[in-house]
């Protein structure tokens, strides 16, 4: 008897009871004490929050281990896991269904706590205590959900099964190790900007100080729900197997509109940190950032809706994060009410300055996320009103989002020469005449070689618009550079500026990869023999030979295609329909060679009669320029995050709270 | 007018603007592109308008899956327990669709009451059936029995 015993489910079920315990006391005396003003009470809120965070980690070790030695005793590990399933999976399985996951997102959102009460030294007290309470509420929620309604450690005693039931084929992948954990490091890292507001509107102030101890919290977030995102996006290109890379499904848009929120609050907090201006629009925004995440869990686990993702559900669960979610969002719009008015904006600003430019960007990003909060909800309301069943298709949200992305990129080059506070129109004006010339007279031409190298008919206007774009915001961003150097050394910029840059080319080279590969995609399905070949887009494919292989916990059939252009070998694909023995469940392994400027991509169908298979053969130029983009905008937060003057402020921080001042800043540059 | 008040009424117009064009937008956008589901008996009955793109759904009947020898045409028959609804599908079907199996199909129901569908999607794991799918089946199975319909 050894570690087995220690690391029981038994033991990890207890760590969860011990660890909502911890929450419940973390968030009720802290706050308490703020308000009695018990210094004791409200130092408390440290030390529960890490303890709460160890018992949760516990927890999900215990887990983990049930796992990695087949514990079949437990009910969650029966039905993701089997004993054939290779370790790195059996690892991953943790988090591949809804009560692993609901535990992931608690030790989550245990660890950002943790590390509010490691890296809050520098805020009042009175503060911290209350951002602390705040998150422990919400992890009292998760808490009670998890024990309530999804606990993983549930046992199938006293007749275990010898095997379990494996882990969806789909979900056997590195994309499914990665994505959930840096999804939910977004989604659950919107809990502090959240708590912060909170915070802010109870003690009805929120200063430049505030926002720029906030601000790195917001951009790491957002970081990790970009990087999730891409992930995802990345993941159902070369897992579904179809080629396809956004889908518009209720899932998706689940997590995509916590994102464009978000985004709008890494922009306006920039404006309230830099010139005091939008602050309780700065609140509302961390407030709609986090219930879109909220809202986004219950739409993926309440099963209420028709996806791709919807695994597994159970309407009392549904039910409970509805209770949850409107009591967060009711209670804290309802705050909002009360307290906003008292926090406004002191500063002016004129012209093109930039607080405009971010007003705009902020309409545009909301306006966007408001349409696809319709379309997605549109069904469900539509359904308990009796008005039939309704799906809302892609044709719908590509409607908005296309043009209100097309106006984002416009503003976006716009904004890379604008000034804090006044910036002439005129200087604006005089700033854009070359990169406009170039990107205009670049964008119409460069889709006459595009057509022809793609095989495309005909001229595309789309293609010309999305170059004049990404080329505006890259010149102009570029125009913007030259004017700084002029003034000072390269050296001499900030992270921060950087940081910007590099996202918002990101975001330029996402917008390519999302347009030209949209317009120059060339797709064929067909019936194929070995021996069979076919010209897409300038490609001949040929289907060669298929054969058989056998892996540890499946079977498939390989098939072996050549592609070639102009007698020239290109690449030899291998696309594969698997089956896997122990759930039965067969899956299209789809086989693509990649570049920057085109993937070549093969899946394979279902067999038909004789030696013929469905095929389905795609070419997609620039379709990895999209990941590339998503990858690049999170490195550029990371970069603005690693800014001199967040560590710099908490020094002087560090000296006003040991003399005992109350922190005031002067606001810089 | 005061610096401050201007931006404030800057702001309120912008919004207002905005949120009068996306509300029309929207209900534009919403009218053109939602997608009703029917159940295979109220295609039959005609209550599903033909020429337009609809969603149907239900388990696909054993036995009447039909390919073409030289190409990806293919037909099935998709049922709610009452009545079979003939699918027409030219493509390759998802690795989850199997008879037996629920469906839902989105496509045009033509004059002879097939549907020409363009897009056919499966269950996407053993346990789980689609929402309208498994209303469908419970619906269908108690008008078949007489115990009368809830619309």
């Amino acid at each position: 008897m050894g570690w087995e015993v220690i690391i029981s489910p038994e033991f990890g079920h207890v760590a969860l009871i011990i660890a909502l315990c911890l929450a419940v006391i973390q968030s009720s005396i802290p706050l308490l004490g703020s308000y009695v003003g018990i210094q004791r009470w409200m130092e408390l809120a440290k030390s529960l929050a890490i303890g709460h965070f160890v018992f949760v980690a516990v927890a999900f070790v215990c887990l983990v281990t049930a796992f990695l030695q087949d514990d079949f005793s437990l009910r969650y590990v029966v039905h993701n896991s089997n004993q054939l399933l290779p370790i790195r999976y059996k690892f991953s399985a943790v988090w591949s269904a809804h009560e692993g996951s609901l535990l992931l997102w608690a030790l989550v959102l245990a660890g950002w706590t943790a590390a509010v009460a490691i890296y809050s030294r520098s805020l009042p007290l009175v503060f911290t205590s209350r951002v602390l309470s705040i998150l422990g509420m919400i992890a009292v929620g998760f808490g009670l959900f998890l024990l309530l309604t999804s606990n993983p450690f549930e046992r199938t005693l006293p007749f275990p099964p010898v095997n379990g039931s494996d882990l969806n084929p789909l979900l056997q992948d590195i994309g499914l190790i990665l994505h959930p954990p840096m999804l939910y490091m977004g989604y659950v890292g919107l809990s502090v900007p959240f708590a912060f507001a909170i915070a802010a509107l109870l003690e009805g102030q929120f200063d430049s100080a505030w926002a720029r101890w906030c601000r790195p919290w917001v951009n790491v977030a957002w970081v990790f729900l970009t990087i999730g995102i891409t992930l995802g996006s990345w993941w159902a290109y070369y897992e579904l197997g179809w080629g396809g890379w956004w889908f518009w499904d209720p899932v998706e848009n689940a997590s995509f509109m916590p994102w464009l929120v978000a985004t709008a609050l890494v922009h306006s907090i920039a404006a309230t940190e830099k010139r005091g201006v939008f602050r309780s629009w700065t609140l509302l925004l961390a407030i709609f950032a986090f219930s879109l995440s909220l809202l986004g869990t219950f739409l993926v686990r309440s099963g209420v809706l028709t996806s791709v993702h919807a695994f597994a559900s159970d309407p009392e669960r549904g039910l409970f994060i509805l209770v949850f979610l409107s009591l967060v969002i009711g209670s804290s719009l309802l705050l909002f009410a009360f307290r906003g008015p008292a926090i406004h904006a002191k500063s002016t600003y004129s012209g093109a300055a930039r607080e405009i430019m971010i007003l705009i960007n902020n309409l545009i990003l909301v306006t966007a996320m408001a349409m696809i909060l319709i379309g997605t909800l549109y069904p469900l309301v539509a359904d308990a009103l009796q008005l039939g069943k309704i799906s809302v298709g892609p044709p719908y949200f590509n409607f908005f989002f296309v043009p209100l992305s097309f106006a984002l990129l416009v503003c976006l080059g716009v904004a890379a020469s604008s000034r804090w506070q006044h910036t002439a129109s005129a200087a604006v004006i005089q700033h854009a005449r070359w990169p406009a010339a170039f990107s205009v007279s670049l964008g119409m031409l460069l889709p006459i070689p595009l057509a022809v190298w793609f095989d495309s008919p005909g001229y595309s206007m789309a293609a010309a618009l999305t170059i004049i774009a990404v080329l505006w915001v890259v010149a102009m961003s570029l125009q913007d550079l030259r004017v700084k150097m002029n003034t000072a050394p390269l050296a001499r910029l900030s992270a921060s500026y950087w940081g910007m840059l590099l996202a918002h080319s990101g975001i330029a080279l996402c917008a390519l990869g999302v347009g030209l590969s949209s317009v120059y995609d060339s797709q064929r399905d067909m019936r194929m023999e070995p021996g069979d070949s076919v010209l897409v887009a300038g490609y001949t494919f040929e289907f060669k030979t298929v054969s058989e292989i056998q892996e540890t916990n499946y079977r498939a059939t390989r098939a072996l295609v050549s592609v070639t252009q102009q007698g020239r070998p290109v690449a030899e694909l291998s696309p594969e329909k698997r089956y896997y023995q122990s759930g039965g469940q067969v899956m299209t392994e789809a086989s693509i060679d990649g570049g920057l400027l085109r993937d070549l991509y093969v899946a394979l169908g279902e067999p038909l009669s004789g030696d013929s298979w469905g095929m389905r053969v795609q070419v997609k130029p620039f379709v990895r320029c999209i990941w590339l983009g998503g990858l690049l905008i999170g490195i550029g937060g990371l970069v603005a995050v690693a800014d001199k003057r967040y560590r710099r402020r908490r020094k002087t921080l560090d000296t006003a709270v040991n003399s005992l001042t109350e922190p005031k800043l002067e606001q810089s540059r | 007018m005061h610096l401050i008040r201007r931006q404030r009424l800057q702001w309120v117009i912008l919004m207002l603007v905005t949120s009068s064009m996306a509300v029309g937008l929207v209900v534009y956008a919403l009218g053109q592109n939602t997608n009703y589901f029917y159940t295979p008996s109220q295609i039959a009955q005609g209550v599903a308008p033909i020429g337009v793109r609809v969603r149907a759904g239900g388990m696909v009947v054993v036995g009447s899956l039909e390919r073409a020898a030289d190409s990806l045409d293919v037909e099935f028959d998709v049922s709610d327990g009452a009545v079979h609804l003939r699918v027409h599908y030219s493509g390759i079907l998802p690795d989850l669709f199997d008879e037996g199996q629920a469906a839902i199909v989105a496509g045009v129901v033509d004059a002879n009451s097939v549907l020409q569908a363009t897009e056919v999607l499966a269950k996407h794991d053993e346990n789980y059936m689609p929402p309208e799918v498994a209303d469908t089946m419970s619906a269908a199975y108690r008008e078949a029995n007489g115990l009368g319909g809830d619309y």
